[in-house]
């Protein structure tokens, strides 16, 4: 298999293609990438610190500028440098950005409602009328009046974007806007994060290093390694494909979209339809043919040739082994298995592949203990 | 009231070389202070040595070039030839001048710790929302320095007021002109008039104890808003 994995972002309109061609020299690391990222949904830019993910999303920003880039978000050019003379470069303030920083960036000495008017460009209608839709969708209308220091954490995250939303912008950018938060406040924030990608029209970029949250919030998944792209594609296959895998350890795991197809009111569960099977999971409320995310961590999965009634387990997938691959630690093996076109991730010990005599290309069924749904 | 006419003239002159000097000095500093406390030119450090000078040299010695810089053969004393300008020495343009200089720490320092503390953070925040970099000097980065600007102003202001060497060696004395109340309680003590001196340096010394305590004040309640 190849050492990257290149998929082409899914553009339907050639024009409104996302292109991000970078060459930027730091004293600890290299940026070098070309990434083509899809129009709609969230990109999650995911690698550890120091890999470049922050300088990234500040090239994009026209906070800074790198070398030999080429900038293309929703058909504008906004840095060209093999443009001649001196090379196109758009500054930040007349680029349709929206930026979402890591720590408060809320203006002291204005009030909520002053920080959410500061990007509007006139006092039109339209003007109005967009800062009276992000206010609704991050649910804010109370907090108007405050001062910034009245805020939790959490209020001034969602002030935050609201205000970067307010100038109606093409994309938007965060940069682990989580990471100055306590628990509460993240499991707080996340779901206004969902919210925004199944409502907002553009782009957005989202930078960070927690697997929970690249969970939670990837339609579209690129990985950074020392300023190189390690992979790039839609989440779900570039989590269970990749080689070597993104995610290892006790992380690994894989990304399943399905659909609620049945509801079982006597148990309180529903039945998730995935390509391959359908699992049983805890009723969470939603209506019938909504669709959802799960995911599926590999050390929460086993393999057997029978199926297994005497476990009690419900959800067992029929598939095919793929691939088995060393772990770091010398127990532990990693097989993927094919069910349908879902690839699951299962971790097991050295010794129980051993006893079962599992090989690639064997016929066997799949167990998984547990799931977690992501909203 | 115990004035004398001349007192009062002296005072009256004080307040108007103060307000004008604290006034220009704030518009001069901004821009310096903003470029100081930003950039990376190895010209920062030896400047800002230089701009730092008054505040350390005896004021004799800022009088005295200052002297030499005005008289006919000194490079200021040229130009205001060649403008065809009275000789800037004893005069009230010649004291503004050096009272520009020699306060212009006093602005320069709180207004560049100001900037410094403001950082570039608000800049970049205020970029991503579509303000220029004018829109954002003027709307974000002045009025998160606000206590910057009131220290400045007030301590240049005072320092203005309070200061006696130079004014001595480039002002004269000259009463309606150039006679300042600090020199003007000198003058009183020349001439043996204690109850004058008295009154005019209690006068000072409860003005200045008043401008030390609302910028005390002043900070303070800028403290509180921004905690």
């Amino acid at each position: 298999m190849k050492q990257q994995q290149q998929y082409t972002a899914p553009c339907s309109e050639a024009h409104k293609e996302n292109r991000i061609k970078l060459s930027l020299a730091r004293s600890d690391f290299v940026l070098e990438l070309d990434l083509h990222l899809p129009s709609r949904g969230i990109s999650v830019i995911f690698g550890a610190s120091g890999s470049g993910k922050t300088s990234l999303l500040r090239c994009v920003a026209g906070l800074e500028r790198a070398r030999t880039s080429l900038i293309q978000i929703n058909g504008h050019t906004w840095q060209d440098e093999t443009f001649k003379p001196s090379g196109l470069f758009i500054p930040t303030w007349q680029r349709a950005i929206a930026y979402v920083f890591q720590e408060t960036s809320l203006f002291p000495h204005l009030k909520v409602l002053g920080n959410l008017r500061y990007g509007l460009r006139d006092a039109g209608k339209s003007a109005a009328q967009s800062l009276a839709q992000t206010i609704e969708l991050l649910g804010i209308s109370h907090l108007l009046e405050r001062r910034v220091d009245q805020l939790s954490g959490g209020e001034r995250q969602r002030v935050a974007i609201a205000r970067a939303l307010a100038t109606q912008p093409e994309i938007l950018l965060l940069d682990e806007p989580l990471n100055a938060l306590d628990n509460a406040r993240r499991a707080e924030l996340l779901p206004w994060l969902g919210r925004l990608r199944d409502e907002l029209q553009i782009p957005m970029l989202y930078v960070t290093h927690s697997v929970d949250e690249l969970f939670r919030l990837a339609d579209w998944l690129v990985v950074l390694e020392q300023g190189k792209v390690k992979a790039s594609g839609p989440a779900a296959e570039v989590l269970a494909n990749s080689e070597p895998a993104i995610l290892v350890g006790e992380e690994a795991g894989v990304l399943l979209e399905g659909e609620i197809s049945e509801r079982d009111p006597t148990w309180h569960l529903v039945r998730v339809s995935l390509d391959g099977g359908s699992v049983w999971l805890s009723d969470p409320g939603m209506a019938l043919g909504n669709k959802v995310r799960l995911r599926a961590q590999a050390r929460d999965v086993t393999i057997s040739y029978a199926r297994a009634p005497e476990h009690g387990i419900q959800n067992q997938l029929a598939g095919v082994v793929e691939t088995i691959t060393a772990e770091q630690h010398p127990a532990h093996v990693m097989l993927r298995v094919r069910c349908g076109k879902t690839m699951l991730l299962a971790r097991m010990t050295r010794r129980a592949v051993a006893d079962l005599g599992l090989q690639c290309g064997q016929t066997v069924w799949v167990q998984i203990h547990a799931l977690s749904l992501l909203t | 009231m115990r004035f004398s006419p001349e007192t009062l003239q002296a005072i009256v002159l004080s307040l108007q070389l103060a307000s004008l000097s604290t006034g220009l000095l704030l518009v001069l500093s901004t821009p310096l202070a903003w470029w100081l406390a930003h950039t990376s030119s190895r010209w920062r450090a030896p400047l800002n040595a230089i701009l730092t000078l008054p505040l350390v040299l005896p004021p004799t010695v800022i009088g005295f070039y200052l002297l030499i810089a005005f008289g006919a053969q000194g490079f200021i004393g040229k130009i205001t030839l060649l403008l065809g300008l009275d000789s800037l020495a004893f005069s009230f343009g010649g004291l503004l001048l050096a009272s520009l200089i020699y306060s212009l720490p006093f602005a320069l320092q709180p207004l560049q710790h100001a900037f410094i503390l403001v950082g570039k953070r608000p800049m970049e925040v205020a970029a991503t929302l579509r303000a220029s970099p004018l829109k954002a000097f003027f709307t974000v980065a002045l009025p998160l320095a606000r206590s910057g600007f009131i220290t400045a102003g007030v301590l240049s202001f005072a320092h203005c007021i309070g200061e006696f060497g130079v004014v001595l060696m480039i002002g004269g004395n000259i009463p309606g002109k150039t006679r300042l109340v600090s020199t003007q309680i000198y003058a009183h003590v020349d001439a043996m008039e204690y109850t004058q001196a008295h009154w005019l340096a209690a006068t000072m010394l409860v003005f200045s104890f008043c401008v030390l305590l609302a910028l005390g004040l002043l900070n303070r309640r800028q403290a509180e808003q921004s905690a």
